[in-house]
């Protein structure tokens, strides 16, 4: 096999989707951050203040500075800590996460040993993904690897610092993506998500201090040990450190994952994925996976892939999966299948989720099926409002920003769906779920 | 009611977590007895119930919560295909459609020897390979093509 992330990978460096087992991830130097940690008896606080000054930022989607996560963390608190790994990777668009876990959990593992070091935490979990099972069972092999190598366990390597890992499986909850949602899975329940405050530092798994990390930002910092935090600093930009993977899917040539420097330019990052699928022209971008606000080709071809950089252009990196859509691409068509996701994956614990998402669908599927009506852009504006920062999670947010976001920048097409019941793309409507049953217009 | 092969399974989960969390082993339990009964009867969920010291209910909860438990008996093949928009971009429509066409069933409809049923999924976090589809929860089909599609179909007997 052979992988290629692009010349700027750190991370997924030397991969070649083989060599996943502990003695290949030696080879490339792995283990040897927590060894040095271990042998020199780095302080804890030293770890942290070079995270902070790293500006290693949560690679799951918030974008939390993760030296700042880990300085809250209770270090002196009396009993049982834990240490999580968000690894249910279901943001539309993104599988980043997937092949850190199948090509190099080794690197993840690593990084979750260094943290609990750092934060003084005795256990940890990775919560991975349900629907994707062999990688499941790939991560229970890792984890079995560094437990008889004595990188996890009891006293590891002799050092008097004792930390137990475990993988632990989802199936099939888009929500326990959400953090306190997750840690409700792992105690054997629905995946609701918790009020906040208090946080997890405070109160998480077990009601006891809790961090949890995504799979990216945990497989970065073995390099930030290794290398120094002004190293890893100077690859991106100031408050936007390192590189980044991002998965780019939709109508490209060579739809993957890409490993550059935050800070490259979108432009470049579409021309690694073998730019546009058939030469056909772009039209619009999701730039941080399906949750984020959408942005028209214009914008994003002056936009740079970092967290900062996105935000001014007025959407966000995410989780770094880039959406490409091309000039056939229904824009009506591509809002009613995201308003589905969320509909179908909302808790229902908040009622303005719980109702609103149906709303949302049902009005975004009427247009679609020329039934629009011509308050209904206004209407979905104005739902979209009231869902957006009324909920305990930001599921609500997710599935409003879309529709905002969608109508904002391609308000006409939705408009000449209404107007004509047709789509004005290139490829005539083509909407394959069902006609809902609408209620008659007042 | 399990296999001694099964509550193995189920006690190296539940050696996870804290002696006084055997709940958190709840996701693993329901996925092992699954995986040897076919589907989620209420005898299966009141016995995991039984084992793992929790109310019924809880279970019941957490079983009818995450969409990969399967309460009714679906076909000898469940195959679930995500249709979200980056498999949709990449043809999971026309993939799907095919199959609905091959198999002459819609979603949530199985075939009448009981060999197939087809489910519309959400996410799997595999959008690079799209479209996809999982086939009885634990495996992933990629770049579905109706070339693909035909072969897979005369495999699974």
């Amino acid at each position: 096999m052979s992988l290629d992330y692009g010349p700027d990978a750190i991370v997924m460096k030397g991969l070649d989707g083989d060599n996943w087992r502990l003695a290949d991830y030696a080879k490339r130097g792995g283990y040897s951050a927590l060894k040095k940690v271990l042998a020199e008896k780095i302080p804890p606080e030293t770890i942290v203040a070079d995270l902070k000054k790293s500006a290693l930022r949560g690679r799951g989607g918030a974008g939390f500075p993760t030296g700042l996560k880990w300085s809250f963390m209770p270090r002196q608190f009396p009993g049982a800590k834990y240490l999580v790994c968000n690894s249910d990777e279901g943001e539309p668009g993104t599988f980043k996460d997937r092949d850190i876990l199948r090509y190099d959990p080794h690197a993840l593992i690593e990084g979750m040993v260094i943290g609990a070091y750092a934060m003084g935490i005795g256990t940890g979990y990775n919560y991975i993904h349900g629907e994707i099972w062999d990688v499941y069972e790939r991560c229970e092999e890792a984890l079995a690897e560094a437990r008889a190598a004595g990188y996890i366990g009891k006293n590891v390597l002799g050092s008097g610092f004792s930390f137990e890992l475990y993988n632990h499986h989802g199936y099939g909850a888009y929500i326990c993506g959400e953090e306190t949602a997750l840690l409700e899975s792992l105690e054997g329940k629905k995946g609701l998500p918790r009020f906040k405050p208090p946080f997890p530092a405070s109160y998480g798994l077990y009601g006891k201090p809790t961090t949890i990390n995504n799979t990216e930002t945990f497989a970065s910092v073995p390099w930030i040990v290794n290398h120094g935090a002004d190293a890893f600093l100077a690859l991106g930009r100031p408050n936007n450190g390192g590189t980044k993977i991002f998965s780019v899917t939709g109508h490209v040539a060579r739809p993957g994952n890409y490993e550059v420097k935050l800070g490259t330019p979108f432009a470049k990052l579409l021309e690694m994925a073998g730019g546009m699928r058939g030469g056909r022209k772009l039209k619009a971008v999701i730039p941080g996976g399906s949750s984020m606000p959408v942005l028209p080709a214009d914008i994003m071809l002056k936009t740079d892939m970092d967290y900062d950089s996105i935000a001014k252009a007025g959407s966000m990196l995410g989780s770094g999966a880039v959406i490409v859509m091309d000039e056939t691409t229904c824009m009506v068509k591509a809002l009613e299948r995201l308003s589905y996701f969320y509909f179908e994956e909302s808790c229902g614990q908040c009622t303005p989720c719980r109702e609103g998402t149906g709303w949302l669908y049902r009005m975004v599927n009427r247009i679609e099926h020329g039934q629009g009506r011509n308050e209904d852009l206004d209407l979905l504006v104005n739902v979209a409002d009231n869902i957006a920062g009324r909920t305990i999670c930001a599921l609500g947010d997710a599935a409003a920003l879309p529709v905002k976001s969608f109508i904002q920048h391609f308000r006409a097409e939705f408009q000449h769906h209404i107007d004509h019941k047709r789509c004005m793309t290139t490829e005539p409507g083509y909407s394959t779920r069902p006609t809902l049953p609408q209620r008659e217009a007042a | 009611m399990l296999s001694p092969e099964s509550l193995k399974k189920i006690d190296l989960a539940v050696a996870k977590y804290p002696a006084d969390q055997k709940q958190s082993a709840v996701m693993a339990a329901l996925t092992v007895a699954q995986d040897e009964k076919g589907h989620l009867s209420t005898e299966v969920m009141d016995f995991v119930a039984g084992y793992l010291g929790m109310p019924p209910i809880a279970v019941y909860e957490v079983a009818s919560f995450y969409a990969m438990y399967d309460l009714k008996k679906p076909g000898k093949y469940k195959l679930c295909i995500c249709t979200n928009l980056p498999c949709a971009l990449s043809g999971a429509e026309h993939a799907a459609e095919h199959l609905k066409k091959r198999l002459g069933i819609d979603w949530n409809e199985t075939t009448a020897d009981g060999r197939f049923t087809l489910k519309e999924g959400e996410c799997f976090g595999a959008c690079g390979d799209a479209p996809v589809m999982l086939v009885n929860n634990k495996t992933m089909l990629s770049f579905m093509s109706p070339e693909k599609i035909d072969g897979w179909i005369r495999e699974l007997k």
